[in-house]
């Protein structure tokens, strides 16, 4: 018998509450590597997973939002800091699932990983430059600032799975939002890995929950939730974005599918404040104000 | 100083001052004095001009206080839609590459030409509307033009709005607007989307165009290039004849109205692309703790919920009273009620004017019937109803529980729904306990519950010790199934602005 080690594999699961479950549903779907074999089997999230995610979301979410915004950016921090202990992780996962080149691999993770960074520093920032006060024509002391939406869906496209996740992930993070992730199943163990991560970042249990298994399947079900407040996705399939949009006016989610947006590599539009506007509601409050 | 005429009109009786004093306590010129000189019909104004509608249909906007007609005005198609995005699609190039600060001054005469004849359009908005001309006096028309100017300031100053993000105008707007603050709509809609470089096409509310149509008037006085701005009057053939050209024509849609109908936008847009902002219906909460200014909070919740007949989509149609102070507050509200005058609304000394049509009339007495039905103990005022004319009496129901249809749908128009509270954790929960998200009212004099009250309301305006106020440069739009985007101010810009580099094929 050969004395080559056999290697222990990875069993893929979903992501919800902080924990690593398996789709009730028990269901999976296999996992090929750049050439094609089966590499391994990812959870096929079910409605119902999507609904315990969308509840762990939930409960999670006022207490994230009501930390304080400076708190708020050292989670992010940290999350970048367990992100670059994974560096190689990421960019292995990217050139054996994906068949890319290993810099172009890298160049993905670095960009991800500073965007992390970046996010980490909006979270006390966002609220100076999406809110302010306003010199009204009257004796009124009026301000407006962003709040955020609550329970975001986030519709991940198949190019650049890390690069593309995190950009839409994370400014649903910095907001004070709790998220809900349809991984893209171009790298399932990549979005595996995010969640690792995650796990073993500062981030609360429930505000990034991360479901494998068929958009096409999970987008209606999205769409007509009524305890999802929001959904952004970017450079989807014109069906899936139709059925995000069709299903959101049911209750008027807020949905942004970056129409026209550019290209996620673009930082001035993908670091600015832009991409975390459609995650926040604005308030302007008014108060008299005289002797 | 004299009195010219003491006489009855609508049954009111009402005096007109004329002549001209230099006492100090003259009066000012009886609205009537300038009556806004109207023509027997109106054409559709597309590419700068009145011209026929394709539709060869039109109808009679009435005036909802005697329910004579104004004028006649074009009820516009489908065809008159496509010719007025073709004149929008033509007359973007060149207006959304003029230099800023060259857009920026027709705005500016705008809002100039506005405030000059802004008597003139205050009567027509009443006549047309059926709101009081102090409202339209004081409130509508100043904010109209401020509003413009406020935007023409912006023209040359987007790159500051949102530094490194590349602004840039979307393309063709279609908008469409309720009938309630007609004019005030209007603008809200043109200034921000014309500062940012768009084209649109403006659809009035069926019942309200008139105001509309003396801005197109007004637009052409200015020089405002042909095709920049098209007004198609109609009803709703027209709107969703807009709508149906998402995607299309348009690259945004505007809306203004009914949840209902801004759900049924939401759904037309899916999947064309065009980027939608709605703001749509509220059942704004007004909370009164013990600790408030009790008399100011009283004027509050009077002009929180009969401004406009109530016909407002931030009115603050559920009081919340804490239930220690229940008894004296109604009592106290009761009173000022009915010092409330109800009539005509051309009459500087009118409270509260006319419902707006008959339909809205229908469906608020709906509302007062149901309210009866379902348990609710009804109050409303004294006052003596003119005999023609849409009228709806002020109405207090007290004793409503949450469960009421008078407590959860919106009703707008003169009707207040009262329910109380204990603690402030409960008046935050009741007050949340809704699918919109529009406005709220918090009344106490305590400054830190009153902000973390703001804090806790899920609501896209908050007022605190005071209701109902706007301004150009404040955000104003809902949470919720009020709807989503603002309008007003920097964060108002960028529903009208495309950002970053346009989008290249390849990688992502």
């Amino acid at each position: 018998m050969s004395a080559a080690r056999v290697e222990v594999a990875k069993t893929l699961k979903l992501y919800v509450n902080g924990a690593f479950p398996r789709s009730e549903s028990g269901r999976t779907i296999p996992v090929k590597d750049a050439k094609g074999r089966v590499a391994a089997h990812a959870s096929h999230a079910s409605r119902k997973d999507l609904r315990d995610a969308v509840e762990a979301a939930n409960a999670a979410q006022p207490k994230w939002a009501a930390a304080t915004a400076y708190n708020r950016g050292q989670v992010l921090y940290r999350f970048a800091e367990m992100l670059e202990a994974r560096r190689a992780e990421f960019v292995s996962l990217i050139v054996s699932v994906e068949g890319r080149g290993k810099s172009d691999a890298a160049r993905e993770v670095d960009h991800a990983i500073d965007r992390t960074v970046c996010f980490a520093g909006w979270c006390d920032k966002i609220a100076s430059v999406l809110g302010g006060k306003q010199p009204v024509a009257g004796p009124y002391f009026t301000f407006t600032m962003p709040e955020p939406t609550g329970t975001v869906a986030v519709v991940a496209p198949d190019a650049r799975p890390m690069l593309g996740t995190l950009s839409l992930v994370l400014p649903a993070m910095c907001a004070g939002n709790a998220s809900v992730v349809v991984a893209p199943m171009s790298n399932a163990p990549l979005a595996v890995a995010l969640g690792e991560a995650l796990a073993t970042s500062d981030v609360p249990a429930g505000i990034v929950n991360i479901l494998t298994g068929l958009r096409a399947e999970l987008c209606p079900w999205i769409a007509s939730h009524r305890d999802i407040a929001a959904v952004t996705g970017a450079f989807l399939p014109a069906a899936d974005a139709k059925a995000l949009e069709l299903g959101a006016a049911e209750n008027l989610k807020r949905v942004d599918m970056h129409h026209g947006a550019p290209a996620f590599d673009d930082d001035a539009f993908w670091h600015s404040p832009l991409a975390i506007l459609p995650l926040v509601e604005l308030k302007t409050v008014w108060h008299p104000s005289a002797l | 100083m004299r009195q010219a005429s003491l006489r009855t009109r609508n049954g009111i009786r009402r005096c007109t001052i004329a002549g001209v004093s230099t006492s100090p306590f003259a009066y000012a010129p009886a609205p009537e004095s300038v009556r806004p000189a109207l023509k027997a019909s109106y054409g559709l104004f597309i590419g700068g001009k009145f011209v026929e509608p394709k539709s060869g249909k039109g109808f009679r906007t009435i005036n909802p206080a005697t329910e004579e007609a104004i004028a006649e005005v074009a009820d516009g198609g489908a065809d008159d839609v496509a010719r007025a995005a073709a004149a929008a699609r033509k007359a973007l190039p060149k207006w959304s590459k003029a230099k800023p600060a060259e857009r920026a001054k027709f705005l500016y005469r705008i809002a100039r030409r506005i405030q000059e004849r802004s008597r003139e359009l205050a009567v027509l908005e009443s006549m047309d509307c059926g709101k009081p001309i102090k409202e339209t006096r004081d409130e509508d028309l100043p904010l109209v033009a401020q509003h413009f100017f406020h935007h023409a300031g912006w023209c040359d100053k987007l790159a500051y709005a949102f530094p490194g993000a590349n602004p840039r105008p979307i393309g063709v707007c279609g908008q469409i607007i309720p009938w309630n603050f007609p004019l005030l709509m209007a603008a809200w809609k043109l200034a921000p989307a014309l500062a940012c470089g768009n084209t649109c096409v403006l659809k009035p509310a069926e019942t309200t165009p008139m105001t509309a149509l003396m801005l197109a008037e007004i637009l052409q006085e200015c020089g405002l290039p042909e095709g920049v701005v098209n007004i198609v009057t109609g009803g709703p053939d027209a709107g969703r004849a807009i709508v149906a050209r998402a995607g299309g024509d348009f690259q945004k849609i505007a809306f203004t109205g009914s949840t209902e109908v801004g759900k049924a936008i939401a759904k037309a847009c899916a999947g064309t692309g065009a980027k939608l902002t709605l703001e749509l219906g509220g059942k704004g909460p007004n909370i009164v703790f013990a600790d408030a200014a009790i008399d100011q909070a009283i004027e509050g919740v009077v002009s929180g919920i009969w401004f406009n007949q109530g016909e407002v989509c931030c009115a603050g149609s559920r009081l919340f009273v804490e239930e220690s102070i229940h008894d004296d507050f109604i009592a106290r509200l009761k009173a000022r009620m009915q010092t409330l005058r109800v009539g005509d609304p051309l009459d500087k000394n009118t409270d509260v004017g006319a419902i707006n049509s008959r339909a809205q009339l229908d469906t608020i007495e709906r509302y007062r019937r149901a309210g009866v039905d379902e348990g609710a103990e009804k109050f409303e005022t004294a006052c003596e109803l003119p005999k023609k004319g849409f009228w709806c009496r002020p109405t207090v129901f007290t004793g409503v529980q949450p469960s009421h249809t008078i407590a959860r749908e919106e009703i707008f128009g003169p009707v207040l729904s009262v329910m109380t509270f204990r603690t402030p954790e409960e008046a935050v929960q009741r007050a949340n306990n809704t699918t919109y998200g529009l406005s709220a009212g918090v009344w106490t004099e305590k400054a830190a519950r009153a902000l973390e009250m703001a804090n806790r309301l899920n609501a896209g305006v908050v007022w605190l010790n005071t209701f109902n106020r706007f301004d150009a440069t404040a955000p104003f739009g809902g949470y919720r199934e009020s709807g989503f985007g603002r309008e007003g101010g920097r964060q108002g810009l960028s529903a009208y602005l495309a950002f970053g580099a346009a989008a290249k094929g390849g990688r992502r």
